[in-house]
């Protein structure tokens, strides 16, 4: 079997995780919608704390506190921070059966349809914080045309590394046939070191140390640097080199598990 | 009053002894429920490794805030949280069985969806509680004691009307429940940080509204001596019952006027 589908294959998996999602429009204004009631609160916190640092707090002035919040708040539903168990479902309920029947390379044909729901959720998720943002908070503008690009890749490779740990997360559900307790703690240790709560440079050095070491800021803080041009020209391209390393890691990984998972597959009955 | 709670008594029995069936995943969901508020207390500490004080609170005061937020708000959804699913429910149209039945559909749902994990959640808000009461600077009086201990039982009142209101509306708007977590956990969140920092409408809106800054902001200053500093009269922060009556009064409201206006699935 080869590992990439052809175009064609390719383009459907992803506009049918699009279509997918489509059908929810309202579960996505609502989606939209708290995420930026959250996020008038978490600027309105740290504003209060760079006024009483003196303007400015770890490197981040006001405008650059605003930035990161809309744009962390508009990434909460483009890179799918809480709760996906849809592959340790189908595990449990023995339709992976089914999946591994099909002529595709599962984990590429999952990874396209999550970026087609990425792709939907970047239309209403991403755009209703980031707007609100722009016209109560402000925000900063890139001074590099190279910014905007960057951050398109950026956002591309957040979502393929949170996908990675998130299925890594899933595939558990062959050894486990309970996963909630280990997904609860996966989404509260990753909202928190990927720099959704607090920007990871604000951390205490034990804390942004043990970040550092793990994939998750790839997800939130990696995208949000070169958006906001804490890292630039040279420094902002070998962050994202990182992130694709990240990528590959945890896409690896997954191959590896996902092998020895589909070894050890009893389907439910016999 | 005993024999009218006792079918609501014997579901939670039914559904507790569910759950603790599988040990290992019970406390593993119980595990998940303390860490979560580890989780959200860490933004309370990362952000005074940076600061002494935000909007005027030194460390402790914010984590008496958040204490007594977090308090009122997990025993809240301990006890009705579980309403948020009705919007399941109403989509598939299992609403009907509770309306069949001659016990009261908000009860039963409460009880048939009891979840005793969330008690990890309020454990672990009681300690950091506890914790932050007796590290903060407070001239304790009588009267004081009294708004400590009150305090986070009626932010736990505010919080499960606001639950209930909210539940309400998932019947016009079946696919947006997640709008509703603006206002319980976004209230929450709000709760846990001095209004001071925030902009006048959304702390108006935080007052007279959705009123949780009667949850935990209020009576704090009431605690701290400070009302009249940050301009409330002496007896504002002593307003909580009332605010905790009024909230009922309309979460009752929307429950009743939502529930005339479920009419199934249609087929």
């Amino acid at each position: 079997m080869r590992l990439l589908p052809p175009p064609r294959t390719a383009a459907a998996l992803v506009a049918a995780g699009f279509r997918r999602w489509a059908t929810y429009r309202q579960a996505a204004l609502a989606g939209a919608f708290t995420n930026t009631v959250f996020g008038v609160v978490k600027v309105s916190v740290l504003l209060g704390v760079a006024a009483a640092a003196g303007g400015s707090v770890a490197g981040y002035d006001r405008l650059e506190l605003s930035t990161y919040t809309w744009l962390s708040q508009g990434l909460i539903g483009v890179v799918h921070v809480f709760g996906w168990t849809e592959v340790a479902e189908r595990v449990r309920s023995g339709d992976i059966a089914i999946d591994l029947a099909r002529p595709l390379d599962l984990q590429v044909a999952w990874l396209l349809q999550d970026l087609g729901r990425a792709a939907y959720a970047t239309g209403v998720r991403f755009v209703v914080p980031l707007a609100v943002g722009a016209l109560f908070f402000g925000l900063r503008v890139p001074g590099s045309v190279w910014t905007l690009p960057l951050f398109v890749v950026s956002t591309v490779l957040a979502v393929v590394v949170s996908f990675g740990c998130r299925l890594l997360v899933n595939l558990c559900a062959f050894w486990l046939l309970d996963v909630r307790g280990l997904v609860t703690f996966y989404v509260l240790t990753s909202t928190l070191l990927m720099g959704m709560i607090v920007p990871v440079p604000l951390f205490p050095t034990w804390l942004r140390v043990l970040a550092y070491a793990t994939p998750f800021p790839a997800i939130v803080q990696a995208p949000v640097d070169v958006a906001t041009e804490r890292l630039s020209g040279l420094d902002a391209l070998a962050l994202v080199a990182s992130q694709l390393g990240w990528a590959a890691l945890v896409l690896v990984l997954g191959r590896i598990v996902l092998a020895r998972a589909t070894r050890r597959l009893v389907v439910q009955g016999g | 009053m005993a024999s009218a709670l006792t079918p609501y008594a014997a579901i939670v029995r039914s559904r507790v002894a569910a759950q603790a069936t599988y040990r290992t995943s019970f406390a593993a969901e119980v595990a998940g429920q303390v860490f979560l508020t580890v989780v959200e207390f860490a933004e309370v500490y990362v952000i005074f490794t940076r600061v002494e004080a935000v909007g005027g609170f030194s460390y402790a005061e914010v984590a008496l805030l958040f204490g007594l937020a977090a308090t009122g708000f997990s025993l809240a959804d301990l006890v009705v949280g579980q309403v948020e699913h009705v919007s399941r429910h109403v989509r598939d149209g299992s609403f009907d069985v509770f309306l069949l039945r001659p016990l009261s559909a908000l009860a039963q749902l409460a009880s048939s969806e009891f979840q005793l994990r969330r008690v990890g959640r309020l454990a672990q808000a009681l300690v950091i509680l506890v914790v932050a009461l007796v590290v903060v600077d407070v001239q304790w009086t009588p009267a004081r004691v009294l708004l400590a201990v009150l305090t986070p039982l009626l932010g736990a009142v505010v919080f499960g009307a606001i639950f209930v209101a909210t539940a309400a509306v998932s019947f016009w708007l079946v696919e947006g429940q997640e709008a509703a977590n603006a206002f319980t956990y976004g209230g929450n969140y709000l709760s846990s940080w001095p209004f001071d920092v925030f902009a006048v409408a959304v702390r108006s809106f935080f007052t007279f509204v959705v009123p949780t800054a009667f949850v935990a902001y209020v009576p704090t200053l009431g605690l701290l001596g400070r009302a009249e500093s940050s301009g409330f009269a002496s007896w504002v922060p002593w307003c909580t019952p009332l605010v905790a009556f009024l909230t009922c009064g309309v979460a009752a409201l929307a429950w009743r006027t939502g529930v005339r206006h479920y009419v199934g699935t249609g087929s």
